[in-house]
């Protein structure tokens, strides 16, 4: 959808009053902090959008702007300083929090690049998961059978709890199930890596193509990791 | 450097610190009478013989009034800081406070002390108050900046009542540390650490865990857990329930109907408490108003199984935290216990069972004095912050919100827009629309907490969106920016997009006060001129100075007086002597070292003062002529007062 790595138009310092790229948090010429840039999470680390990052790396650097931009090294500066500090730190901990966890990386590149994808991970509503779990149209095709039949033997569980009763071939049963949908969790999550790395490396067709496979990979995964944590849930209780 | 020293305030439940970084250690300032712990009692003084305001005291002084007049004292004002009035009914099953009848829902509480009403935050103002001139006693100098600690757990409500508390007391709150992280900085100065730490936060009141990874002078908090009302009050008020119901089953008094008799019979429990720490056996030996002995041996196995369920209620926060930090037991490298309960062996080995510690040969860290270490560290912070010394220049905190902070949405649920565990400073930006044509607002409801519910979790405040220019329903575009700032507490703003305007937002807090409500709460305002500092040292001084002097007065009446040898006499005698005639000068400093003196020279008259007053308590006297000559310097661990039971 958009790129702003590049900006074309150079900021004038407000301290040294010379020009410099917009995505950045420092002035390059006098050191001083800057008001929030408005690149993306990528670009606060000096990043192209990628997928495949060096985490050690990325905490680095986390720590190193950290360093520099935190409110505890401008409690005492003047107003505008303390401010952009406040903003700037709040930009640089939401990019480090968002790119260094895969999903949430995977769904934030994917949504600078314009894709549609289902519920925001990050913002995990319990609004959203209620309809997640009850919304047929969302269980994927192969799936279909299996989940069927599952959400009975999770129903019959349920209502056996609720008797004071214990069905003892349930049980295993659902153990069963719940490490089958683990291990596609799993089967996800390599693919998701292998679209990585596809996406990373490859042109703007192969780019999209990717994208339209991740987006279906983290709705298939959505769906598995809810109806695993119900599952465990069950079990549980 | 024209700006002056940045303070460390532990403001606890049961005692408040006020430390500071000298050259590369951090240490805590005494008070007057040389103690470090300043109990968080505050008390009003009987309304002067003329009319007009009577005096606020605080800490030793203050405690002193609990036995003599309880309803003008207050103690434990924590567990009411940012807090409703449905909130604090629990509150008030448990300890004296007595809240002003004229509050509506919606208000800020007010409790009664003798003739007048304050908030929480302003009795924990004066509080503040005197660590500030205790502080400004020892350097000789103004002191407007600080850093106070509050429980990792506390929500935003709490936060904000604790910094306005600090405004009224003409502190300018530099920071807001979490209590847990702050005792992580007091250990972290001396060497230089990798890994990965727990801190176990048992203190008088609260609960905290947090689990943080230090590298290279970075201290990252990786999750936070806890209980804001889980502490050492829990255990005492177990011991007093079982001693005030056998007293009654057995000897036929219910001591419940005299509060003094509560008091000095809490004070006993605590004894017991402490005691159990060291012994493997600890008696209640207490005569009663009948003429009976309650006498009652509590070996340590039944203390333990007595606590047992409040100790068990630390072990979910940690494994909480654990699993929140996505790590296991094993993978904790250190533990540090801080606060005074972390002394009790059966939390010792709860801690070591809940992170595998002999199991792999490791003890937790109880180097540092657990009622100093929160103030040490904050001491350490506001060295980071004012950004002076060698010693923490490399040094960064951190830290994370404790609470996922979510709005209400259609039917009732919450969408979360920040996550507990997101490092603070954290944002969230939601856009927001219209239902009708021509809507020119939006109200939002933003909620703290990890309930799925809005109603279950805690209301925050709500904002109204207003000056949206009319459109039809579903045409304007409002973005909201929530931000968390490094002390934990939140910020709106908005924007309506299509029109570029931008949208006036009301906020309303939940549970807090206006900015004009704190600016009119302000504690003498003249407190920061220059020239009257001088000027109100020296009264002060000499205000402490007769105080004493009236006290060792008296002191012959007492029948304790007899009980010191001559020598005592003769000692307390001479140092009356020197600040008899020392009070009269214009030097400050040598009034208060004649003060010290003095009281130091007292000392064991107090404590037999101390002793009796609690003996004669017990026994129905009248309190008056029991404690009305407690000496400034006794000090215990822990503030006294009645407590109440259902």
């Amino acid at each position: 959808m958009f790129k702003v790595l590049d900006s074309a138009v150079p900021i004038a310092c407000w301290s040294c009053s010379i020009g410099h790229n917009d995505s950045t948090l420092f002035c390059p010429h006098c050191s001083k902090i800057q008001p929030p840039p408005g690149g993306d999470y990528f670009s606060v680390f000096g990043l192209e959008p990628r997928l495949g990052l060096d985490l050690p790396a990325l905490e680095h650097e986390f720590h190193r702007l950290s360093r520099k931009v935190h409110p505890d090294r401008f409690a005492r500066a003047g107003e505008n300083e303390r401010q952009w500090s406040l903003a700037d730190t709040a930009l640089l901990n939401d990019a480090y929090r968002t790119l260094k966890d895969p999903l949430h990386r995977t769904e934030y590149l994917l949504k600078l690049e314009g894709a549609e994808i289902g519920p925001d991970l990050s913002a995990e509503s319990a609004a959203a998961d209620g309809k997640d779990r009850k919304d047929p149209s969302r269980v994927p095709a192969d799936l279909l059978e299996e989940v069927f039949e599952l959400n009975m033997q999770l129903e019959e569980m349920r209502m056996a709890r609720k008797m004071g009763e214990t069905d003892a071939g349930l049980q295993p049963s659902l153990e069963q199930a719940k490490r089958r949908f683990d291990g596609l969790l799993v089967e996800v999550d390599q693919n998701l890596r292998i679209q990585w790395q596809v996406w990373d490396e490859g042109d703007a067709a192969a780019r999209k193509k990717a994208e339209k496979t991740m987006v279906g990979l983290l709705d298939r995964r959505r769906y598995l990791s809810n109806l695993v944590r119900d599952v465990t849930e069950t079990l549980g209780a | 450097m024209a700006e002056g020293r940045v303070v460390g305030i532990d403001l606890g439940t049961t005692n408040s610190l006020v430390a500071y970084m000298q050259g590369d250690a951090p240490v805590v300032i005494p008070g007057v009478d040389g103690s470090n712990l300043v109990p968080s009692v505050v008390a009003l003084d009987p309304v002067p013989a003329g009319g007009g305001r009577p005096t606020v005291t605080v800490g030793n002084t203050a405690r002193k009034a609990l036995i003599e007049t309880p309803e003008r004292v207050i103690y434990s004002v924590k567990r009411l800081m940012g807090r409703g009035l449905q909130e604090i009914q629990d509150e008030l099953k448990l300890f004296p406070f007595r809240l002003a009848e004229d509050v509506e829902t919606g208000e800020v509480p007010r409790i009664r002390l003798g003739e007048l009403k304050f908030t929480p935050p302003e009795i924990s103002a004066y509080i503040l108050r005197q660590l500030k001139r205790n502080a400004e006693r020892f350097f000789g100098a103004p002191v407007t900046q600080a850093v106070i600690t509050v429980p990792a757990y506390f929500n935003d409500a709490q936060r904000q009542a604790t910094k306005d508390a600090g405004r009224m007391a003409g502190l300018e709150v530099l920071r807001l540390v979490n209590e847990p992280t702050a005792a992580a900085l007091a250990y972290g100065l001396d060497r230089e650490k990798v890994g990965t730490i727990a801190v176990y936060d048992l203190g008088g009141g609260t609960f905290d865990i947090s689990i943080l990874k230090l590298r290279d002078g970075i201290f990252e908090v990786q999750s936070t857990n806890g209980d804001t009302h889980l502490g050492g009050d829990d255990i005492d008020n177990l011991l007093l329930a079982i001693a005030l119901d056998e007293i009654h089953a057995e000897h036929g008094v219910d001591l419940r109907v005299h509060p003094g008799a509560v008091q000095a019979l809490r004070k006993a429990a605590i004894d017991v408490k402490i005691s159990l720490s060291t012994e493997p056996v600890a008696r209640f030996d207490i005569e009663l108003p009948n003429g009976d002995r309650y006498q009652r041996e509590i070996p340590r196995a039944v203390f333990e199984l007595l606590i047992e369920p409040v100790l068990a209620r630390t072990a979910g926060p940690c494994k909480q935290a654990l699993t929140d930090a996505g790590i296991t037991p094993e993978q904790i490298d250190e533990v540090v216990l801080v606060g005074g309960s972390t002394r009790i062996p059966a939390v010792r080995q709860l801690v070591d069972d809940l992170f595998h510690l002999k199991a792999r040969g490791k003890r937790p860290h109880i180097e540092l004095n657990p009622d100093e270490v929160v103030a040490l560290g904050a001491a350490v912070q506001a060295d980071i912050l004012a950004g002076a010394s060698k010693s923490t220049e490399e040094m960064l905190l951190l830290d994370v919100t404790p609470l996922s902070l979510g709005i209400e949405a259609l039917g009732g649920t919450v969408a979360r827009i920040i996550q507990r565990n997101s490092t603070i400073p954290a944002s969230a930006t939601e856009h927001f629309t219209t239902g009708v044509d021509g809507q020119t607002n939006v109200a939002i409801h933003v909620v703290q907490g990890e309930r799925e519910l809005a109603a279950d979790c805690r209301s925050l405040a709500r904002f109204d969106l207003r000056g949206i220019p009319p459109m039809s329903a579903g045409l304007p575009r409002i973005e909201v920016k929530f931000l968390i700032d490094a002390d934990g507490i939140l910020h709106v703003s908005a924007r309506e997009q299509r029109s570029g305007q931008v949208a006036q937002i009301e906020v309303k807090a939940t549970y807090g006060l206006t900015d004009e409500q704190v600016e009119s709460m302000i504690l003498d305002s003249f407190d920061h001129a220059e020239e009257d500092f001088a000027k109100r040292l020296l009264i002060e001084a000499r205000n402490e100075a007769e105080t004493i002097l009236a006290a060792v007065e008296r002191a012959p009446e007492s029948p304790a007086w007899n009980q010191l040898r001559g020598e005592e006499q003769e000692a307390i005698a001479a140092a009356r002597n020197r600040l008899a005639s020392v009070k009269q000068g214009e030097d400050a400093a040598a009034i208060r070292d004649a003060t010290l003196a003095l009281d130091q020279a007292t000392r064991r008259f107090a404590e037999l003062m101390m002793e009796a007053a609690v003996t004669s308590a017990i026994r129905g006297k009248t309190m008056e002529a029991a404690g009305v000559d407690l000496g400034e310097a006794v000090t215990a661990p822990h503030a006294m007062a009645p407590a109440e039971f259902k």
